[in-house]
Order: structure tokens, then sequence, then C-alpha cells
């Protein structure tokens, strides 16, 4: 007997993730740390096997290393399985050819072997740039109730954003007629997610057919899901109502990490309903001082908090000593904030260094924009990093 | 990888601390947070080198194998060792062992089976960062039969079983005492219950002991053999807390709040724990947190000060919690006022309850209870 997986899933995470600037200098997008303890891909190959799918291929191309150490055997994910699990695969070299991976249905093409191997009557496409919580088994559950060939998971987006995603122009039963690709014009405020199902036979077969179209640019999006419609296969739209943001940007990065916060905060990372697994630090509590002031924000485990924290999310290790201030700002792991220094409405990358009476960023109310710190870097005493100015190394002031 | 087979008493000094063993192991005491007790003992195994530990157990060891799994949060689902569950084994009768020799004879397949050199056995009962692998290079180097770790104290006046060591310039142990005592306070070398013996020596002397009849590991074999058997004391000078009862729990908890104390213990080396995935702990806008540990997974809208705040657990608006420990996933309403409180797991206060102790006797509210 040929053992078999229902739904294999198949999480584009080769994105290079440009628009991050220093955060991705080494790293890929999916790697780059969220919430405190958690990484981008956590969330998911979360949802993943809390939609009980435990078969993922991770696609990497850009700066793999961080991110292949930080899945490892994919046990904090309960994907370490003998069949199935997580995998990742990068590109490869083939007896007759040898590519990077060129657009999202390329990369998914050149995997199909992966696939193949766990004969899956469907596959889930997945990217590793959002941050949203989805059972992944109702839109499956959909996607077999409508007997669709293809089913895309939609939100609803402000209409003058609209031109910046896939826009999906459904009819009442929510099959999709016309796909557009960032539209100037837009005639509907559904977006794609970017998050897609395939009755796995289809798949294949477009692919394969794809590859072979010379003319093909081997994205989804743009050549895949519109040959698709215009070959009379059955498309559906799924629609998602929660929390969904694409972290592509510093400004959604840190509006992101500010959703966490607040007593019914936009987005919970605390519900134990639908756990969010992660590589955990090995670290004690976190110890907060007598002069400690810590409101409106999120610690994590190792912090030692002797200064003054406000509406801002620190990662694992972070040190804030006596008479530092840190506000509206996401601080990543090991960051210190020495004494007398203040950081402002600024994304500060892993173990970077602020000595003392240094001054990162500038209030929000400004408009100078966040101040964005590399990781291992060493911002001089007394010096000064301006509201929206981004560094990837040590600065020691004018 | 060290040359050596772990050996881990988890059931011993239960009755040091009937408040919070009632229901689990001493291994399986929380402590620090985040931590039970056995996670030390493993960690300075696992940091040490050795990967095959055999947990001893006796009763209500659910809480432990629920914590320990199969092992990997220390490193430990191995295919050759690992962590290994030793439940009572008996092939006389059906009661489980009555003392630590019995004990050993119920593991002797397992230690048999083994073919490391050497055995390092612990109890569950000590807190600190011990150097295993520096203790059996002492053992090799003086050629002992057995080397017992002692440190300096006072001697304990609440611990209902210990033994002082009197070693002599050598290291030598020249007489051991059981559960002396003393009016003044006096410095004594107290064993700390980790000791390191040659596999098939162990074997022998537990074999040996059987056949005679004898039933004690201290009185028959450790104290009656002083002259004859080679028995080295390694000194241990680090922090170290022995938790003796409910108040040398509750103070030497307190001692983590001292940095000092904190880096020496989780500075170095990792201290290795289940993982639970909580989320980051959240600090509300009106959250007061003044020296504390707080552990992952925390909600916390009112004062703390100087506590121990396990995972997961929520304190409500208003509240003023003060030189207590509050367990995992326990939730204090709003209004409260607790003073050096100790909540097992699970507990519930409801809103408006003042409750207090004092240092010297805190005030301990058993798992699941609610007030």
């Amino acid at each position: 007997m040929q053992r078999k997986k229902e739904c294999v899933a198949m999480l584009l995470a080769g994105g290079q993730g440009s628009r991050l600037y220093a955060l991705t200098n080494n790293i890929a997008k999916p790697a780059v740390a969220f919430g405190g303890k958690y990484r981008i891909i956590d969330f998911p190959l979360s949802n993943c096997i809390n939609s009980g799918i435990d078969t993922v291929g991770v696609l990497t191309q850009y700066e793999p290393l961080e991110l292949n150490e930080y899945i490892g055997n994919g046990q904090p994910w309960d994907l370490d399985r003998s069949f199935g699990g997580v995998h990742i695969l990068s590109p490869y070299q083939a007896k007759k050819k040898s590519s990077w991976f060129e657009g999202t249905a390329n990369a998914i093409y050149q995997n199909l072997a992966f696939m193949q191997k766990y004969n899956p009557e469907y596959v889930l496409i997945l990217s590793g740039d959002h941050i949203y919580k989805m059972d992944y088994s109702a839109m499956l559950k959909a996607h077999k109730a409508t007997g669709a060939d293809c089913t895309i998971a939609a939100i609803e987006v402000p209409l003058k954003e609209a031109s910046r995603f896939g826009i999906l122009n459904t009819n009442e039963d929510g099959s999709i007629y016309q796909f557009e690709e960032k539209p100037k014009q837009p005639k509907s405020n559904l977006a794609s997610m970017g998050i897609y199902i395939f009755t796995a036979s289809k798949l294949f077969k477009y692919l394969i057919d794809d590859e072979a179209n010379p003319n093909s640019s081997k994205d989804f999006g743009k050549d895949v899901l519109p040959a698709m419609l215009n070959a009379g296969e059955k498309m559906f739209s799924y629609r998602f109502s929660g929390y969904w943001k694409d972290v592509g940007t510093i400004s959604s990065l840190w509006e992101s990490n500010m959703d966490l916060l607040g007593d019914e905060p936009a987005f919970d990372v605390g519900d134990s309903d639908w756990k969010i697994h992660s590589r955990n630090p090995l670290a004690p509590p976190e110890y907060l001082g007598e002069k400690a002031v810590v409101n409106n924000s999120l610690i994590s485990l190792g912090c030692e908090i002797d200064g003054t924290v406000k509406h801002s999310v620190l990662s694992s290790n972070v040190v804030v000593e006596e008479g530092a201030e840190v506000i509206d700002s996401v601080l990543m792991a090991g960051c210190v904030v020495k004494k007398g220094a203040k950081v402002v409405y600024s994304i500060v990358d892993e173990n970077t260094v602020i000595e003392e009476g240094a001054v990162v960023g500038e209030e929000k109310e400004k408009n100078a924009g966040i101040a964005v710190l590399g990781r291992n870097i060493t911002i001089g005493a007394g010096a000064k990093v301006a509201g929206g100015q981004i560094l990837d190394k040590d600065y020691k002031g004018e | 990888m060290a040359n050596a087979v772990g050996v881990i008493f988890s059931n011993v000094h239960d009755e040091n601390i009937p408040e919070l063993s009632r229901h689990r192991t001493m291994a399986s005491i929380p402590y620090g947070g985040r931590y039970r007790l056995i996670d030390f003992t493993l960690s300075n195994f696992v940091n040490s080198g050795i990967t095959t530990v055999g947990i001893v157990t006796k009763f209500n060891y659910q809480s432990l194998m629920d914590h320990l799994g199969s092992g990997k949060d220390w490193d430990l689902a191995r295919k050759d060792g690992g962590i290994i569950l030793l439940p009572p084994y008996s092939d006389e009768t059906d009661a489980p062992y009555t003392n630590r020799l019995e004990a050993l004879k119920g593991i002797t397949g397992f230690l048999n089976h083994r073919n490391e050199e050497y055995v390092v056995i612990s109890d569950c009962d000590g807190i600190a960062r011990v150097d295993i692998a520096d203790i059996m290079r002492y053992h090799e180097e003086k050629g002992a039969d057995i080397t017992m770790v002692y440190h300096e104290e006072d001697l304990p006046t609440d611990s209902n079983y210990f033994m002082t060591l009197t070693p002599d310039e050598e290291g030598r142990i020249k007489g051991i005492k059981i559960n002396p005592r003393s009016k003044s306070k006096q410095k004594s070398k107290v064993y700390v219950n980790i000791m390191v013996l040659n596999r098939e020596f162990l074997i022998n002397i537990i074999q040996d002991a059987v056949t005679r009849g004898l039933t004690s590991f201290g009185k028959d074999i450790l104290t009656k053999n002083v002259d004859t058997l080679k028995i080295y004391g390694y000194p241990f000078g680090g922090y170290y807390a022995g938790i003796e009862s409910l108040q040398t729990y509750y103070a030497h908890s307190m001692e983590l709040l001292d940095k000092k104390v904190r880096d020496e213990l989780f500075g170095a080396r990792d201290i290795y724990t289940k993982v639970r995935d909580s989320a980051p702990s959240k600090y509300s806008d009106d959250a007061i947190v003044k020296n504390s540990l707080i552990s992952d997974g925390c909600v916390i809208e009112g004062t703390v000060e100087n506590c121990i705040l396990f995972r997961g657990v929520k304190i409500g608006k208003g509240s003023v919690v003060k030189n207590s420990i509050i367990m995992q996933d326990s939730v204090v309403g709003s209004g409260v006022q607790l003073d050096s409180v100790i909540t097992d797991k699970n507990v519930v206060i409801r809103d408006r309850r003042h409750l207090a102790g004092c240092a010297e006797l805190p005030y301990f509210i058993a798992k699941g209870r609610m007030v």
C-alpha cells in the first residue's frame, strides 16, 4: 500500500524582503523576529499543525542559513515526523539542468517530486510574509464542498489600498470570474491573501504547462491563476475575516508588533486555543528591578529591566539599564540599552548595544519615521540616531 | 560525552515539604518561575555530557512523567540512553521499596545493562550549578570508591535526614554522621546528596548488602565502612539551596531575586525545562512591577513586588501582591492583597480577598483551590 497525505503544504520562504532593509541583510524575511519570542514563519507553521497539516515543504533561497537552523527538525511545531513533517527545500542541481527558483510557480514546480512522494489530493500554498491565525482545515473543507480546482483565501481591504493586491472579482456564490494582479482601477476590495488550495492533479498539470510556456514569468498571481481561469477551471474565493497583516515593510512590521498590545489587542498571541509554537529561548524568567517601570508592553524570558519600558515589545534577554527609556519600540533578542540611553519609535535587531546616554529615534508625532538598527552593532555613548534613519554598522555619533 | 550514567532519586525527601509533594514527587516541585527541581539536576548532568539518566520513582510520578515527556527538552530523547524512568520493581514482594538500598537493588538490571564506568547518583532536594565532570575528574584522580559532594553550612535544623562528613587533609572521609544535632549554630560539611561511584563497585555493594540483609545505604554501608572503603569528599563552593521545608523553599526562592544568585545559576550554562509555548508576558498600563521574576504567559494589571510569578499567572486590576510565590496558571482577581503567600498551581483568588503570611511562615494555598 502506498502511504499518502491528504494535503501537503508548500511554504514560499525564499523572499529577500528588501523593504525590511537592515533587518534582512543576512536572513530571509520569514526568519525575522516578531512579537517577542516568535519569528514570522512561526505563524504559517503553527497554523499548519493546528489545522492538522503535518507535511510542509519550506522553499528557501535567500540567506537560508538562519532559517534552516531555526526550523531544524521541526520539533518545536510538532513537525518532526517519520512520514511527513517539515522539510527545507532549497534549489538544487539536477542532471539536465540546475537553476535558482524563478518566480513562485517555478519554485513549486521544481519540487514536484517532493509533493508527489506524498501522493496528496490537495496542495496548500502559503507564503512566509504574514502574521495571522487561520484554520486551513476549514478552507480545505470549503474547497471540497464547492468542488473547486483552486480556492483562494481572500480578505476585504480598504478600496483605496486595493491596487496593492491581487484582487478577486467574484460571483455571489464566491466563484471567481476575474483575477486582477494589482489593478489600477480595482472593481472590488476582495484581496488575495496568497494562500491557495489546489486539487493536486490540477496544480501539477498547470505547473508543467506553465513551465513549458516561454512567455510566462512563472508566478502564481500573474501566470498560473489566470491560465486556470481562462481554461475554465473552477476557482473559488474563501473569505477570511480575522487579523491578517503583511509585515513586508518596516512600518507594517512595527504596527503589527504594536497590534499585540493593549487590553484587547488587535491580535492575541496568548490565545491558548490556537497556540503559536516557536523555538523557545532557554532563559530564566524576566527580572524587573526596583526602579523598573513597565507599562503596556510585552516582555520575554531572560530580560533584565531596571529602566522604563512603555508601549514596546521586547524579545528574550534584552537588558534595559537604570535610567534608560524604551518607548514605542521593538527590541529583538539580546539588545542592551545602557544607562540613560533612550530608544524611541525604533526597531532594533538582535544583540545590538546602545551605549550610555545615546538617543535612538524620534517621537512618532514628529513624523520622522521609524529608526532601524541592524544586528550586532554598537551605538556609541551619547550618539544620536535620527528618526527614520537605518543603520547596519557601528555608529559613534557625529 | 561523559563515561557515566546518571541516577536521580525523584521521591527521596518528599517528606521535607509535604505541602508541595502531596500530589507530586520532590523532583517535580515547581521552582524559580518556570522550572521543576529535577531541571537543575538534569541540566547539571546534560551540561556535563551525561546523556543516560535513570530516574527512580516511587509514588505520585504522574506529574513527573508529564514534565519529562520523551526527554527532548533536555536533549535526552536518545536512541542509546536518554531518560529512562525506573518505577518500583521487585521480584520478591508486591510492596515498593522502602529504602535507598532496595531502590538500588530494583535498578541493578538497568545498571547491569549499561557499560559506562561510573554512576552519578543525585537527589532532587538541592538547587545548584554543579560541574559533574569536575567531580568525576576528582573521583578518578583520588582513585576513590565513592565520592560524596558536600558544602559548608550551618547544621540543618529542618531536615529530617542528612549527613555530615569529616574529611582529612587529602579529602578522604574519616567520619560520617547521620542527623547530628547541635544547640548552637555550627558550620558543618553537609553532604548534598550527590555521589559518584564506579558502576561495577556499586553493583557489587548492592548485591553484598542484599545477601547480608542490610537495609540502609547511609547507616549500613557508608558509616560502617568509612575505614575500609575509599570514600572521598568533594567540596562544592558555589551557591547551594537545599530544600528542607516550606520555609527554606520560600527563603531560597526569594534569593533568586538577587542578581548574583541568578547569574550563577542561569548565567554561563543553560537550565533546561519543559517547553510550554506560552506567549511573552504582558504588562498593562496599570502594571507596577518591582524586584520580581515574571515568567512567560503572565498577564499583569496590578502591583507585584518581591515576587516570583510562574507561567500563565494573571494578576487583576488594583491587586497588590508582595513577597509571594504564585505558581503556574493561578489567577489573582482584582482588588486582592497578598503578602508572603505561596499558591500552588491553578489557584484562584477571588476579588477583594486579603491574605497574608510572614517570611517564617508563608501562607500556603494548595493546588487548584479557590479562595
